[in-house]
C-alpha cells in the first residue's frame, strides 16, 4: 500500500478546504435558514378514545385552532409550532411512554400534557427525569403543583385546581346556607382520588364559612358506575336539606336523570361542581332547573366579548362548544408563545424562566388577565363563578364570581397546614 | 357500617317501599341479562364471556332506533332483535365451533369478539358516552306509597322484567319446546336420534339468550348512560348471579338476582362501603358451602 492511499496529500487537503470554504459561503447559511425555519414541536399524550374521549379531543381542538393562529400571524421568526397528538386511552403507563418515545424519538421541543391526574403524574415523573419543558392542561389535583416535592424546574400546570373550586365553591354555598337555612347536607361523589379530596376540601371550607352545616351521610358510587339507583334512594331516604357532588361527565349525566326520576331536585337543593360545562349540559334531557353549579366553562362566563368570541370560533370549527379542557389548553397556547416571543428561541431554561410569573391578557381571566405564578408554577387568576342551573341554553345564571383575595388567603392557610408553606 | 340506619330503615314504611321497588327493579333487570348467561351455559355448556357486550349492543340498537322513530315500542323490539340477530350469527359462525372445548378456548373466542365489537361501536356511534331519552308519556312524577318513592319508569321495567320472568320459567319448565331443550341439554346425541334438529335448538336458546340480554340493554338505555365497553359491570354481576344461583339455573338466577338487587339497595343505607363486598362475599360462601349453587343441581 502506498503513502498517497494512506495519507491526504497536500493538494487534496488544499481541495477539500476551498470546498469547505466555498460551502461555507453558500450552502451553510441554506441549512441555517433552514433550521430557523424548522418547526417548534410540541408533543401531546391525551386521550383520544374511550369514556373521556371528549377531554382529549377538546384539548386537542382548542391546541390546533390557537397554534394555527400563531402560525398564521408568522409564527416564532417565521417558525412555525408543529403538534403531534397521541392517544394514551386512559392507561397512565401508554401516557407516560408516549410522553417518552416524543421526547427520545420525535425530539419535541417541549410537551402540552393533555392527560387528567392519573396519567398526568405519570407524564409528570418522564419529564421529572428527562428535564423537558412540560405544561400540564388537564390534571387538577392540588398536589402536582402544591405538594413541594411534586415541584422542580421544568413542569407548569395550566389548569384549574381542586382547592381553588373547593374554596370558591364553599365560600358561594355558604351564602346560600345562610341565606336559606341549609344546614343537613349529604354528598354523593365518585369513589377515587379526585373525588375523595374534593369532597373532603368542598366541606372543609363550607363548614369553615358556614360552621353550623351539619354532613348527615355519604353514598360513594365508583367511577363509571352504570347505575345510580342505590345511590340515589340513599339520599332520598337521608332527606338533606342540601347535597354535594363533584360527579363528572358521563357519570353525572346518569345520575342527574335517575336522581329527576326520583324528585331529588325537587326535595333538596343541588350543588354540583362539574355540572356547568356543555359537554354535560347538552347531554341532559331535562336539566332541571336552580342546580347550583360552578362553572367549567360557559361562553357566557367571564362576559366578556373575547370569551364569547373564542366560544363562536370554537363551534364555527368544531360543531360543538369548548369544555373546561379546551379553555386549559387553549391558555397553555397563549402562555407558551407569549414566553416564545420574550425568549426568542426554544432553550427550556429560558422558557421556564419566561413563564414563571408570567401575566397574560386573557379572556378566560377573572379580571381579564391570567398569571403563571411563580412560586409554585401553577395558574392563578382565572375566572371561577357560580350560579343556578335553566333548562335552556346558555344554561347557567345568576353567576357569582369568586373572589380571589379570599381563595389566595385560605389556600395559603390550606399549604401551611400540609407543611407544604 | 350504619347498622342503626338500616335498622331504622326496615321499621319505615316509606323506607321499606322505596328501597324494595328499587331492589326489585335492579334485580330484574339483572335477571334479564343472566338468565340468558346461565340458560346458555346449561344447555350449551358455554360460559360466554361476550354476555355482556350483547347487553351493551341492545342499548345502541334501541337508542338509534328511538332516535329514527321516537317510538318506545320500535326501539325495544330493535334492542331484542337486533341483538337476537346478532346473537344468531355470532352463534353459527363462530361460538358452535368451540362447544365442548376448554374454558380457556372459550374465554380467548369470547374476548376477541368484546374488542372486536366494541371497535366496531366505537366506529359507528363514536366513543362518547350517549343518552337515549326517556320518552314523555314516562317523565311523570314519581308515585309516592306510604311515603315511599317509586319512579313512575321503574313501574314499567317492573312490569315487564316481571312478565318476561314468568314466560321464561314457565316456557323452560311446561313447554314441548322447553322439555327438548332441557333433554337436549342432558343428551344430545339421544334427542338428535329422535330427528330433533338439535344444532337449531341449540341456535334458538342462544338467540333467545342474546335477546334477553339486548332487552335488558333498550330497558336501561333511557336511564343508564350508553358506552363501549358497558357490557363489563354487568357480566360481572351476572356471573355473580349465575354462581350464586346455580349455573343453568333459571329460578337460581331469579332469586340470585333480586338478593343482589336487594343487597344494592339496602346495603347502600347499612354497609355503603361494602355492597360490592358484600356480593363477592355472598359469592364466596356459596362456592365454600353449596358450590353448585342455590338452585343448582350437583354434578355426577
Amino acid at each position: 500500500m502506498s503513502q498517497h492511499d494512506r495519507g491526504i496529500d497536500r493538494r487534496s487537503a488544499l481541495k477539500a478546504s476551498a470546498a469547505l470554504g466555498a460551502a461555507a459561503m453558500t450552502g451553510f447559511p441554506m441549512i441555517a435558514r433552514g433550521q430557523g425555519r424548522q418547526p417548534i414541536k410540541i408533543g401531546m399524550p391525551t386521550i383520544l378514545s374511550g369514556r373521556v374521549a371528549q377531554l382529549g379531543v377538546s384539548s386537542r381542538n382548542a391546541v390546533m385552532m390557537e397554534v394555527e393562529k400563531f402560525n398564521a400571524a408568522g409564527g416564532l421568526d417565521g417558525r412555525p409550532i408543529e403538534v403531534i397528538v397521541r392517544d394514551s386511552r386512559g392507561v397512565p403507563a401508554e401516557a407516560a411512554r408516549i410522553a417518552r418515545e416524543m421526547i427520545t424519538s420525535d425530539r419535541v421541543d417541549l410537551l402540552f400534557d393533555g392527560e387528567p391526574s392519573s396519567g398526568g403524574f405519570a407524564v409528570h415523573e418522564v419529564v421529572r427525569e428527562t428535564g423537558t419543558l412540560t405544561l400540564h392542561l388537564n390534571s387538577e389535583t392540588s398536589s402536582l403543583t402544591a405538594d413541594p416535592r411534586q415541584r422542580f424546574w421544568n413542569a407548569f400546570r395550566v389548569a384549574r385546581q381542586g382547592i381553588h373550586d373547593s374554596i370558591a365553591g364553599g365560600a358561594y354555598a355558604a351564602e346560600i346556607v345562610k341565606a336559606r337555612n341549609l344546614t343537613r347536607w349529604m354528598t354523593v361523589s365518585p369513589d377515587y382520588a379526585y373525588g375523595r379530596d374534593t369532597t373532603a376540601e368542598f366541606l372543609e371550607y363550607l363548614k369553615a364559612f358556614a360552621p353550623n352545616v351539619q354532613v348527615i351521610g355519604e353514598t360513594w358510587p365508583r367511577l363509571f358506575q352504570p347505575d345510580y339507583t342505590e345511590n340515589v334512594t340513599r339520599l332520598t331516604q337521608g332527606r338533606p336539606q342540601a347535597i354535594y357532588s363533584c360527579l363528572w361527565a358521563g357519570d353525572l349525566v346518569t345520575f342527574v336523570e335517575q336522581a329527576s326520576l326520583y324528585g331529588l331536585f325537587n326535595q333538596s337543593q343541588f350543588f354540583g361542581v362539574n355540572m356547568a360545562d356543555y359537554t354535560t349540559l347538552q347531554q341532559i334531557k331535562q336539566l332541571p332547573r336552580g342546580v347550583h353549579s360552578g362553572n367549567r366553562y360557559l361562553k357566557t362566563f367571564p362576559p366578556v366579548p373575547g370569551n364569547l368570541a373564542f366560544a363562536e370560533d370554537y363551534n364555527r370549527r368544531y360543531q360543538t362548544y369548548p369544555t373546561n379542557w379546551a379553555w386549559q389548553s387553549a391558555t397553555a397556547v397563549h402562555l407558551i408563545t407569549e414566553a416564545l416571543k420574550k425568549v426568542g428561541g426554544t432553550d427550556p431554561r429560558a422558557l421556564a424562566n419566561a413563564l414563571k410569573g408570567l401575566t397574560i391578557d386573557s379572556p378566560f381571566g377573572a379580571d381579564g388577565k391570567v398569571t403563571m405564578r411563580a412560586e409554585d408554577q401553577t395558574l392563578v387568576g382565572y375566572a371561577i363563578g357560580w350560579g343556578t342551573t335553566i333548562s335552556a341554553d346558555p344554561f347557567v345564571e345568576n353567576m357569582t364570581a369568586a373572589d380571589w383575595t379570599t381563595i389566595f388567603r385560605h389556600e395559603q392557610e390550606w399549604k401551611r397546614s400540609k407543611g407544604w408553606a | 357500617m350504619d347498622l342503626g340506619e338500616l335498622a331504622s330503615c326496615l321499621g319505615s314504611a316509606s323506607c321499606l317501599v322505596t328501597q324494595v321497588s328499587a331492589g326489585l327493579t335492579i334485580g330484574l333487570l339483572l335477571f334479564l341479562v343472566a338468565s340468558g348467561l346461565t340458560l346458555i351455559f346449561g344447555v350449551l355448556g358455554l360460559v360466554n364471556f361476550a354476555h355482556g357486550t350483547l347487553y351493551m349492543l341492545g342499548s345502541y340498537f334501541a337508542l338509534t332506533a328511538y332516535g329514527a322513530t321516537g317510538s318506545f315500542l320500535v326501539a325495544m323490539a330493535a334492542g331484542a332483535l337486533g341483538v337476537a340477530v346478532v346473537g344468531l350469527l355470532m352463534e353459527r359462525f363462530l361460538l358452535s365451533r368451540i362447544y365442548g372445548t376448554d374454558v380457556l378456548m372459550q374465554l380467548l373466542v369470547c374476548y376477541a369478539i368484546i374488542l372486536i365489537v366494541d371497535d366496531v361501536v366505537k366506529i359507528v356511534w363514536g366513543g362518547d358516552f350517549l343518552k337515549m331519552d326517556l320518552p314523555d308519556a314516562f317523565r311523570r312524577p314519581p308515585i309516592i306509597i306510604a311515603g315511599g318513592i317509586i319512579p313512575y319508569y321503574y313501574v314499567i321495567l317492573f312490569a315487564i322484567t316481571a312478565v318476561i320472568a314468568v314466560v321464561l320459567a314457565y316456557g323452560m319448565g311446561r313447554t314441548r319446546f322447553g322439555r327438548t331443550v332441557r333433554a337436549a341439554a342432558v343428551n344430545p346425541g339421544m334427542v338428535g336420534a329422535l330427528g330433533i334438529n338439535t344444532a337449531a335448538i341449540f341456535a334458538a336458546v342462544f338467540g333467545i339468550g342474546a335477546m334477553l340480554a339486548g332487552l335488558a340493554g333498550a330497558l336501561s338505555a333511557p336511564i343508564r348512560s350508553v358506552v363501549p365497553g358497558a357490557g363489563v359491570s354487568i357480566l360481572i354481576e351476572s356471573f355473580i348471579v349465575t354462581v350464586i344461583g346455580g349455573m343453568g339455573s333459571i329460578w337460581g338466577a331469579l332469586i340470585a338476582s333480586l338478593l343482589i338487587g336487594f343487597t344494592r339497595s339496602f346495603g347502600s343505607i347499612g354497609f355503603p362501603l361494602f355492597t360490592e363486598g358484600m356480593m363477592f362475599l355472598m359469592m364466596a360462601l356459596v362456592l365454600l358451602l353449596k358450590p353448585s349453587g342455590l338452585a343448582g343441581k350437583r354434578q355426577a
